[in-house]
């Protein structure tokens, strides 16, 4: 089986004296579903961040989607994002853009058809139910709105991996459930490999999924 | 809304560039054009014990435009009190040769030195009157004036400046989040900045336009026009083909420097 992320004694800090993870392995196999939990400040979202980039590893060796992201030049990282599909916490929505064209964004960027882009956003938009509110801006939305416009935006451009940062942290109930279903529905029919960051596992996951748990800056599988 | 201020506080500061550049560029035009005009009026003169070679002189001093010989006859006819024809004759030959040099502009103080030493090297030149006070005194009037509006121009280049570096940290702040967001997508820097620099040379094409009409107003006003008629000179306010590319390529350059700007000093979000 593939592999999508392979770690090997990862380190991962934001200043020279404190290390947030200190020396994990862990390897995620392509199509996995994984959950990483644990207290707030353990270092989940910082694990999430290097995995797209944002935090260069300290010591050790991290490669997702073939590119090692210790040291990697700007223009191998630029190719390794327009690969992944990323839902944040705080949703970093473009807020001068309508939510049709953040939605596009990845489209864009990949430089897809603009025919072909239309008709994805159209249909993600149907997926997230808000094909009425494609001309609105972030602003104008509800927090649980947003957050569906950052999942459809995340899987516009079919990714190999997802990272979702605690993507229902904030969120209603209806709003949480069109979100797992989304990524479910991503793992399951596309074979995607999803990461998300959360304090909680749903009760009503239906797909095999793997749990990881960090303390004390280390990984371990949860089984 | 607010987009809509932040262009417009962009496009008011360029507009203010451009108006004291193209202010700058008049009152050179005027004062280059009144200097001909006070050329006109004035004249050098040259006294000589022999004949000048004109076209010798008119070589050596690119600026004289005319070189006349002044003729004795007004002097010789207050004395002539019985003097013979023949000798009103000799007496002509006699008398130094007087030149009354006219330019083709108004010499600064430096060049005036100049000239009056070039035609003192020459043996035959006994006097050089350049009627030094009156020109000094019509050269700084001339200089005060541009040295004022010059001052005002710079003023108004400074206060501008700084409206665009104010500018420059609103820009930053509002495109930040987007090139971040952006690059946390993979997009390329040209893409990023892309939406940043079509701003820039959207707001430097609107200031080009605001001030294409300004001026165009101002060079067929009536009022204007009839000030620089009574001072006796013409000049060219706005020329819409040429000040128009000088006043665009400002407003382009000033804009996408504020872009670069912007781009060079963007972070990476973590």
């Amino acid at each position: 089986m593939d592999k999508v992320i392979m770690a090997e004694k990862l380190s991962l800090a934001y200043s020279k004296d404190e290390t947030i993870i200190n020396k994990v392995d862990f390897s995620i196999n392509s199509g996995d579903f994984v959950f990483i939990t644990g207290a707030s400040g353990s270092g989940k979202s910082t694990l999430l961040k290097s995995l797209y980039g944002a935090l260069k590893p300290k010591e050790g060796s991290l490669i997702v989607g073939g590119v090692e992201l210790n040291g990697v030049s700007s223009k191998k990282l630029n190719f390794l994002r327009r690969h992944l599909g990323i839902v944040f916490q705080d949703y970093k929505l473009i807020n001068e853009w309508n939510i049709e064209k953040n939605i596009m964004l990845p489209l864009i960027i990949n430089g897809y058809d603009k025919t072909v882009t239309q008709n994805q956003v159209d249909s993600l938009l149907r997926h997230v139910k808000l094909q009425h509110q494609a001309g609105k801006f972030p602003l104008e939305l509800s927090g649980g709105e947003q957050q569906r416009v950052a999942m459809a935006r995340a899987l516009s451009h079919n990714p190999i991996l997802i990272l979702a940062d605690e993507p229902t942290g904030n969120l209603d109930e209806y709003s949480s459930q069109v979100i797992w279903n989304l990524l479910e529905g991503a793992n399951e029919q596309l074979n995607t490999t999803v990461i998300v960051v959360t304090h909680h596992i749903p009760e009503t996951m239906n797909i095999n999924y793997k749990h990881y748990n960090i303390e004390f800056g280390e990984l371990r599988e949860v089984i | 809304m607010k987009s809509f201020k932040n262009h417009l506080s962009l496009v008011v500061a360029l507009v203010s560039i451009l108006f004291s550049i193209q202010i700058f560029t008049i009152v050179e035009r005027s004062i280059d054009a009144y200097k001909i005009n006070l050329a006109k009026n004035y004249s050098l003169v040259v006294v000589s014990k022999t004949i000048l070679k004109q076209d010798i002189l008119l070589k050596n001093i690119p600026l004289v435009q005319t070189i006349n010989e002044i003729a004795p006859d007004g002097v010789i006819k207050r004395l002539n009190v019985g003097i013979s024809k023949k000798n009103t004759e000799l007496l002509k030959k006699t008398l130094p040769k007087f030149y009354k040099l006219k330019f083709y502009s108004y010499p600064s103080p430096d060049e005036l030195r100049g000239i009056t030493q070039k035609l003192k090297d020459i043996k035959a030149v006994t006097k050089v009157e350049t009627f030094e006070n009156t020109h000094h005194r019509t050269y700084r009037m001339l200089l005060l004036f541009k040295t004022l509006v010059s001052v005002f121009s710079i003023c108004v280049l400074v206060v501008t400046i700084l409206l665009i570096f104010k500018e420059l940290k609103i820009w930053q702040f509002q495109h930040n989040e987007r090139m971040s967001i952006m690059g946390l997508f993979g997009a390329p820097t040209w893409l990023r900045s892309a939406v940043l620099f079509r701003l820039a040379i959207v707001d430097a094409l609107l200031a080009s336009a605001l001030a294409f009409i300004l001026f165009v107003y101002i060079a067929s006003n009536q009022w204007i026009l009839e000030q620089f008629y009574n001072i006796g000179i013409s000049v060219v306010i706005f020329d819409m083909r040429d000040d128009f590319l000088i006043l665009s390529g400002v407003a382009l350059v000033v804009s996408l420097l504020l872009a670069t700007f912007i781009v060079l000093g963007h972070k990476e979000e973590v």
